[in-house]
């Protein structure tokens, strides 16, 4: 078996004879810093994670934790710290060295860590069996080991004791303990040299030797040390320290040391050492001459107090243009991009080889780190952010170019991107257009709401590879079904990929995939996209890809057919009679305090913000959990926490600025239910109703003792009590300026984040309008108390239902529902698919009777539908159209 | 035969679900109860784990469905047979005798076949799944540094049903579905100790699970960070098992296929269940899937997970007859 010490935090880093030296992060130490201790003493453990975090980022592949302190429980403050480390994946990324010289702490050390650490140390001082003990726990629990030079007789000071206790302590672990050779690391002792005592003159080239001894005789072992020790006597002389450490590291590799508790931020480059310096430094190490030490303690005396610049990030700037490309597009870093795209243009000659050169790879670089699930969507868009300003840089040479030569380069697979006619909402189609421009595809974005014949013309006009349609409502589906047929009728044979919220599987394999000869694929999310488009236009996959799809799809249209016909419905008449039981003798009715319309203009956005149900904006960016846990989340919690921050700080000044307006507009009428429909009047105790809205009840066989729903069943049938009320709020007033000033940023980041936040906002708004409504307005729950959680959680009494979604899923309602509240007044807007305009919108009705509840239709049957559209006064052929995902039947 | 020896000759393959099978019988909460448990004050419907004790009859069935089907290998029923799991039902009293149990029963199963088909012996081992609690992980977001629980009482836990499992005569030990690898820690300290007490051992396997793309296990480590952090025990093999379909665990099997100095184990679901939670791959499907590692010689072992079923491990039997083993140099070092 390989004898190579292999270790591990949340990765895995192997230690091979080819590696270089092993960086030990050594502030995460009480006796080392006097400010780590601070913090660990008052409790300040987010302080003391930050100093952890700066190792990593630092540089450190090992990070030692020390708790060893006098006033300390350190048992307790181990525990503490390591459990606090695990959950920040950042850190817990490397393997954890357990520091202490009490076995207790040790041992519960070992307790918290999933990975493969290292225990710093055990040794022969407390005599052998106690030594073969403690190692066989150590490989029982599964950890590397350092052992220090040290037995009974005391800690080794010299060459001959330091290979003679090591020698003795490799012989028991080996034989008698059978433990992993590769697994034990020596700590031979560094020890302060330049002290002024004799004795100590030769410690350093005693631990250089030693250590050559052991890593030439004790087979697989390996070397560490710490490193601070030896520039003890200059504490407070940041230069010579560094120096010191350089020149003691230097040597010591030489040697074969290959692991080390260093401070990456106290270490100076060793050939960046002032020579006279270095010459002094080493005559100490090294024992070079007799006044080595005066010489340097004198020299020393020129330093004092200078320390070296603190090392920034930008370490990344001395690579190859080639290199800091890729780096600048990986991190997202949009700095110096123009400055690197002019550099790399001059060298590749044309701005055509840049974009093909450097930047593709840069860019395959970030597709390859999302495909593999190391690079998160927030990350991908700042990339792609990056890239567009490399490409809008590089634009006008090209220009320049094609003019000088009358030719254009050739365009990569092209794919057109439409959010289909009467929908507006893009957020998806946006993700799914930058993730494929930055997997080098030319995409043709044609926005909102595009009519089949503008996506047909400019299929044709662009030549392009794909289509890819989005849409979020229920009317899209069929929009994308009319596209899908005028594309057969074109003769298309070019894939279709279908995507966003509304759309399946299923209804992609039974409504599209039947009128369209091409292959057509729903696509899940953005990050399937890629391997999709790609599948579907290689020469080499196109055609057994279609076929497979094809397949697929065929075979789901016959499972859908076979668990149609076991579905159970009842007849519109029982489900009728089944209707929720509600006593409305017993039933108390709140009057409000005002019947009409109400406009609510310019509500204040700092108020809304309180109300944000911030788990569907990280759903938004293909971050999946709830929030706040996804903040701590081990695989997307960095990237949700930096999303969450840049969102607020976009809040923040969105607010500050005034650039998004919440208005909106609420009503309440007295009303009735009769059967199915609810009618309103204009005053309580009229005669004649002056507008009637239509709802759909669930038609499948219930279990017993569960109604049939309908939301007519929460209004009372009697006359002369009960009121109902219906509202359109809306965050997204000014969206679209603020947006077409990023676009020209080619800021793709701030544009989905903005839309993101819009629709947020817009929901906050309808929660916070409902809760006043509910408190005052209407006044029907005026001592409600809840959390924000209890709200998104829908705890409180009553509900407000949205046209369009599961309780009522006919969108034509929001014709009368904005017509009652003339809600273009407030600004917002219908489209003929009865989609709301601005996007960022939110509609629905207020229900006040605690009986009432959320709950989907559900398929409906012909019955049903045949009087709904009696009672609507419309062709059954057109409900049908609007209604077709309810539908229990095929049409 | 030793095991050891037989993995270094063919393909072993293990059994399929056992939850997918017990639903078959739609069983009802008189099913869970016996004379002892008659008045127990909670519901107990849904603990599949304790109808080794109540219904074994349909427990030995599912057992012997599988071995019919080709199994070399098939897990007892105590996959949450852990006090912290069964502390759910309150049963934590009764963790041993369920291990100790349905160890038994499966025991005598194998033996039937081995009895029957003595050129091809039946292995009986020990399920241990991962507990309903983590180790290193907060289930309180406010407080990342709490834990529900901690690694000696896991290690407790574990060795508890370990010592069941051992009496009643499993072969040997697998801990599954790892979702924590300082969960996995724990239960191989507690069972190297266990070891240690009775004076033998009996080969382990570990199989941890891959939820997702990103390639690591619930507690965030990748597959190689995980093999390292359960190597220091020598090890029969290790694997994965649960989560995805067969195709998406190939990746990790191939980091396992080149690191691992221990035989390899893959257990898939029958692929990805659909919207109504039910797994919808056929066995020929999900032996296709499965064809792909063994042609490429990635595994020791195979066998399904979630959603399989008899019919399923039919089919991956009679694929796997058809390959070689995995053979690596580490393989031959390590033995």
């Amino acid at each position: 078996m390989d004898q190579i010490l292999k270790l591990s935090g949340l990765e895995a880093i192997e230690i091979t004879p080819l590696s270089n030296f092993v960086n030990i992060g050594e502030r995460t130490n009480v006796t080392g810093s006097a400010k780590f201790l601070k913090f660990i003493k008052e409790d300040k453990f987010d302080e003391a994670l930050e100093v952890a975090l700066d190792q990593v980022r630092g540089g450190a592949q090992v990070i030692d934790v020390n708790m060893d302190e006098g006033m300390l429980d350190s048992q307790a403050a181990m525990v503490k710290y390591l459990n606090l480390m695990a959950a920040e994946p950042e850190i817990s990324r490397i393997p954890v060295m357990i520091d202490s010289s009490k076995w207790d702490v040790i041992e519960a050390g070992l307790k918290c860590i999933q990975g493969k650490g290292i225990v710093n140390s055990i040794s022969m001082k407390a005599g052998i069996p106690e030594f073969v003990r403690q190692a066989k726990l150590v490989k029982r629990y599964g950890a590397a080991v350092v052992v220090m030079a040290f037995d009974e007789l005391g800690q080794a000071d010299t060459y001959e004791r330091r290979i003679t206790i090591c020698k003795r302590a490799y012989d028991i672990l080996v034989n008698e303990v059978g433990f992993p050779p590769e697994d034990i690391i020596f700590d031979p002792n560094i020890f302060p040299v330049a002290t002024g005592i004799d004795e100590h003159r030769n410690y350093a080239i005693d631990f250089f030797n030693a250590t050559k001894w052991i890593r030439e005789n004790l087979p697989h072992a390996h070397v560490s040390g710490g490193v601070s020790n030896v520039s003890f006597s200059f504490r407070g002389n940041q230069k010579v320290r560094e120096a010191m450490h350089s020149a003691f590291l230097y040597h010591a590799i030489q040697h074969g040391m290959d692991m080390g508790i260093v401070n990456p931020t106290m270490l100076e480059v060793y050939d960046d050492i002032d020579k006279n310096l270095l010459e002094r430094v080493e005559d100490v190490l090294l024992n070079r001459r007799e006044d080595a030490t005066e010489r340097l303690l004198e020299f020393a005396e020129t330093f004092k107090g200078a320390t070296k610049e603190k090392k920034t990030d930008d370490e990344w700037r001395k690579g190859s243009v080639e290199e800091r490309l890729t780096h600048a597009l990986v991190k997202g870093i949009i700095d110096f991009i123009d400055v690197d795209t002019e550099e790399a243009r001059q060298k590749y000659g044309r701005p055509l080889f840049v974009i093909e050169g450097p930047l593709m790879s840069g860019m395959n670089v970030v597709g390859d780190l999302f495909g593999a699930g190391k690079m998160f969507l927030p990350q991908v868009v700042k990339s792609a952010r990056v890239m567009k300003k490399s490409v809008a840089y590089l634009t006008p040479f090209l220009e320049e170019e094609k003019r000088l030569s009358g030719t254009s380069h050739q365009p990569t697979a092209r794919i057109l991107m439409a959010t289909v006619k009467g929908d507006v909402h893009d957020i998806g189609k946006n993700i799914v257009g930058v993730v494929l421009a930055c997997n080098n595809y030319d995409v043709v974005d044609l926005g909102v709401m595009v009519p089949p014949e503008k996506i047909i013309e400019a299929a044709k006009r662009e030549k392009v590879d794909v289509i890819g349609l989005s849409g979020l409502i229920t009317p899209s589906l069929d929009e994308m079904v009319y596209v899908a047929k005028e594309m057969q009728r074109e003769k298309f044979v070019m894939p279709l990929l279908i995507g966003g919220a509304t759309t399946s599987r299923i209804h992609t394999a039974v409504k599209i995939d039947p009128v369209y000869d091409g292959p057509v694929v729903h696509v899940l999310d953005a990050s399937r996209s890629v391997p999709v488009a790609s599948e579907l236009i290689s020469k080499q996959t196109n055609a057994t890809a279609k076929a497979r799809f094809k397949k697929e799809y065929a075979t789901m249209r016959t499972e859908h057919e076979n668990r149609k016909q076991t579905k159970n419905y009842i007849p519109l008449a029982e489900a009728r009679s089944n209707k929720t039981k509600v006593n409305w003798a017993e039933a108390k009715f709140t009057k409000p305090t005002f019947i009409g319309r109400k406009e609510i203009v310019d509500y204040p956005l700092e108020e809304i913000r309180e109300f944000i149900d911030w788990t569907p904006f990280f759903q938004t960016w293909m971050l999946a959990g709830r929030y706040p846990g996804i903040l701590t989340d081990s695989v997307v919690g960095v990237e949700a926490q930096k999303l969450f921050n840049d969102a607020n700080s976009m809040l923040d000044t969105l607010i500050k600025n005034k650039t998004l307006k919440a208005s909106g507009v609420i009503a309440i009428y007295p009303a009735v239910s009769d059967v199915d429909d609810v009618h309103l009047f204009e005053e309580q105790g009229q005669d004649k109703p002056f507008a009637t809205f239509h709802f759909l009840r669930q038609q499948n066989k219930k279990a017993a003792n569960l109604p049939n729903f309908c939301l007519s069943d929460f209004i009372s049938p009697e006359r002369g009590q009960d009121y109902f009320g219906m509202f359109a709020v809306t965050a997204g007033l000014g969206l679209d300026e603020w947006v077409a000033e990023h676009k020209a940023d080619q800021d793709d980041y701030s544009e989905i984040m903005a839309k993101a936040l819009a629709d947020r906002l817009a929901e906050a708004f309808a929660e916070c309008l409902h809760l006043k409504v509910r408190k005052e307005l209407w006044g029907y729950a005026s001592d409600e108390a809840l959390t924000n959680e209890q709200l998104i959680d829908e705890a409180y009494a009553g509900i407000r239902p949205a046209p369009g979604y599961p309780a009522c899923p006919d969108h034509t309602e929001k014709r009368l529902l904005f017509d009652l509240l003339q809600a273009e007044k407030v600004g917002i807007n219908l489209t003929e698919s009865y989609a709301m305009y601005p996007g960022a919108a939110v509609s629905g009705f207020y229900f006040a009777n605690p009986a009432s509840k959320y709950f989907g239709l559900g398929k409906i049957e012909k019955d049903q539908v045949e009087d709904y559209a009696k009672r609507k006064n419309m062709p059954v052929a057109e409900i049908e159209k609007w209604l077709s995902p309810n539908l229990s039947y095929d049409i | 035969m030793k095991i050891e020896d037989i993995l270094k000759e063919r393909i072993m393959v293990l059994d399929g679900a056992m939850g997918t099978m017990i639903q078959r019988h739609n069983l009802e909460e008189k099913d869970f109860r016996n004379e002892q448990l008659k008045d127990h004050p909670h519901p107990l419907k849904g603990n599949n784990d304790l109808l080794s004790i109540t219904r074994p009859d349909i427990i030995k069935e599912i057992h012997r469905q599988y071995f019919e089907a080709g199994s070399d290998i098939i897990e007892t029923n105590t996959f949450g047979s852990t006090w912290v799991a069964q502390a759910d039902y309150h049963l934590e009293f009764l963790v041993y005798e369920i291990n100790y149990q349905s160890a038994k029963i499966a025991k005598e199963v194998a033996t039937e076949f081995t009895l029957k088909e003595p050129h091809k012996p039946r292995f009986v081992a020990g399920s241990m799944g991962p507990t309903t609690k983590l180790a290193s992980m907060s289930p309180d977001v406010n407080n990342p540094g709490y834990r529900a629980i901690n690694f000696d009482q896991l290690a407790g836990a574990f060795k508890e049903q370990a010592k069941g499992l051992i009496d009643g005569g499993a072969d040997l030990l697998l801990l599954e579905t790892i979702t924590d690898t300082l969960n996995v820690k724990a239960a191989l300290f507690a069972i190297q100790e266990l070891f240690d007490e009775i004076g033998r051992t009996i080969p382990v396997m570990v199989s941890g699970t891959i939820t997702d793309a990103s390639g690591r296990i619930l507690s965030g480590q990748t597959a190689d960070a995980f093999l390292i952090s359960v190597s220091h025990v020598p090890l029969l093999s290790i694997g994965l098992n649960c989560a995805m379909g067969a195709s998406a665990l190939r990746p990790y099997l191939k980091v396992l296929d080149e690191k691992a100095p221990f035989f390899v184990s893959a257990y898939p679901n029958a692929g990805l269940p659909n919207e109504f939670g039910h797994y919808d791959q056929t066995p020929t499907e999900m032996a296709a899937e499965v064809e792909e590692y063994l042609k490429e010689g990635l595994v020791n072992i195979v066998g399904g997970c979630c959603g399989s079923t008899p019919d399923h491990i039919r089919s991956i039997a009679v694929m796997a007859a058809k390959y070689s083993p995995r053979k690596r140099e580490r393989l031959k070092e390590a033995s």
